[in-house]
């Protein structure tokens, strides 16, 4: 699909793909820059998966095809259950530790 | 033109706030600016015209993942400004591969175009403006992808059961109720007159015994900087 140019003011998918690119490197610039903090590197995965459901539901619109707005509600559930499980290896982690940082956090390998 | 003028809005306002999830000092406005950033991109869907997505995205998003960020960030009680260290550091190496990664997508996308099939292979077209979003979806999903639904309802019960597995813990010295001993206990209740003013112990019932103390918990890192954490 060509760009639809600010002159017409029309939003087309190539609008879409560059917010979630941009969004998408967000959140792996987060992940290198909070390296140590757990909890924030959570959060960047958080943002990379709504990018991915950003492209998905741009897609969909400009196909007119529900399927992407199937895919992206399994990809919402998955997130969910990704953040929880991952927050609840935090809690215990915390309780272990007494911090979280990932450094040491390969003593998990038993 | 209102469309695009919102498009833009939304969008600025989703990416400020995405660079303010990663970079914010204190992860309390992390997870704030994170929720911030999930109602923008739920404003964006509804501009997609995904009208039953936006509002699951609030729902699941906002109500039930930022909030529980939230909860674990101000449960846990953590030394952040030790684990800003090296933010500095790491940050010219993730600008590096964010950059490469940006002009990848940027390639990719600007060598790409629809198929020419595109519109013969969509697998669930739109049923147009008669029929609601959330109908629609509701049309397909519970048919075609009906068990896909189910492995992802699956999915959740398993994240379920093992965030509850992981974060139970049987602590020393609590008393629970134990209702099998309850119902197997033999002998009768017995109802005694307690002399006034002097207590049960006279009648020769005696309380249990009270747990010991629990013993002051030594954190590993003895010069961690904050080993008074209660």
């Amino acid at each position: 699909m060509a760009m639809g140019g600010t002159t017409e003011m029309t939003i087309g998918v190539a609008h879409y793909l560059t917010v979630s690119a941009i969004l998408l490197v967000l959140g792996i610039f987060g992940i290198f820059l909070n390296r140590k903090n757990v909890i924030v590197i959570l959060m960047s995965v958080e943002l990379i998966l709504l990018s991915v459901n950003l492209n998905f539901v741009a897609f969909s619109a400009s196909l007119q095809d529900l399927n992407g707005q199937i895919f992206a509600m399994f990809v919402l559930t998955v997130a969910a259950a990704e953040a929880a499980i991952g927050l609840a290896i935090v809690v215990i982690y915390f309780r272990n530790r007494g911090s979280i940082e990932v450094e040491g956090i390969s003593t998990l390998k038993g | 033109m209102i469309a695009a003028l919102a498009f833009y809005l939304f969008a600025a306002i989703l990416i400020a706030s995405a660079v303010m999830v990663v970079t914010a000092r204190n992860p309390v406005h992390s997870v704030l600016f994170l929720i911030l950033a999930f109602f923008n991109a739920a404003a964006l869907f509804l501009i997609a015209g995904a009208e039953f997505l936006a509002m699951i995205l609030v729902i699941v998003y906002v109500g039930a993942v930022a909030v529980l960020f939230l909860f674990v960030v101000m449960m846990l009680d953590i030394d952040f400004a030790r684990l800003r260290e090296g933010f500095q550091r790491y940050a010219p190496i993730g600008a590096i591969i964010g950059g490469i990664l940006f002009l990848e997508l940027v390639f990719v996308v600007g060598s790409w175009g629809f198929s020419s099939q595109a519109n013969e292979l969509r697998l669930a077209p739109n049923p147009g403006a008669g029929v609601t979003n959330a109908e629609a979806i509701g049309r397909i999903l519970y048919t075609d992808y009906v068990y896909l639904f189910q492995a992802s309802g699956l999915v959740l019960l398993v994240a379920m059961i093992g965030a509850i597995v992981l974060t139970h813990r049987q602590r020393e010295g609590t008393r629970r109720q134990n209702i099998a001993s309850q119902v197997y206990r033999s002998g009768s209740v017995l109802l005694e007159k307690v002399p006034s003013g002097a207590g049960i112990a006279t009648l020769g019932i005696r309380r249990p015994p009270e747990p010991e103390p629990e013993a002051p918990k030594v954190t590993h890192e003895a010069g961690h900087g904050h080993g008074g954490h209660h």
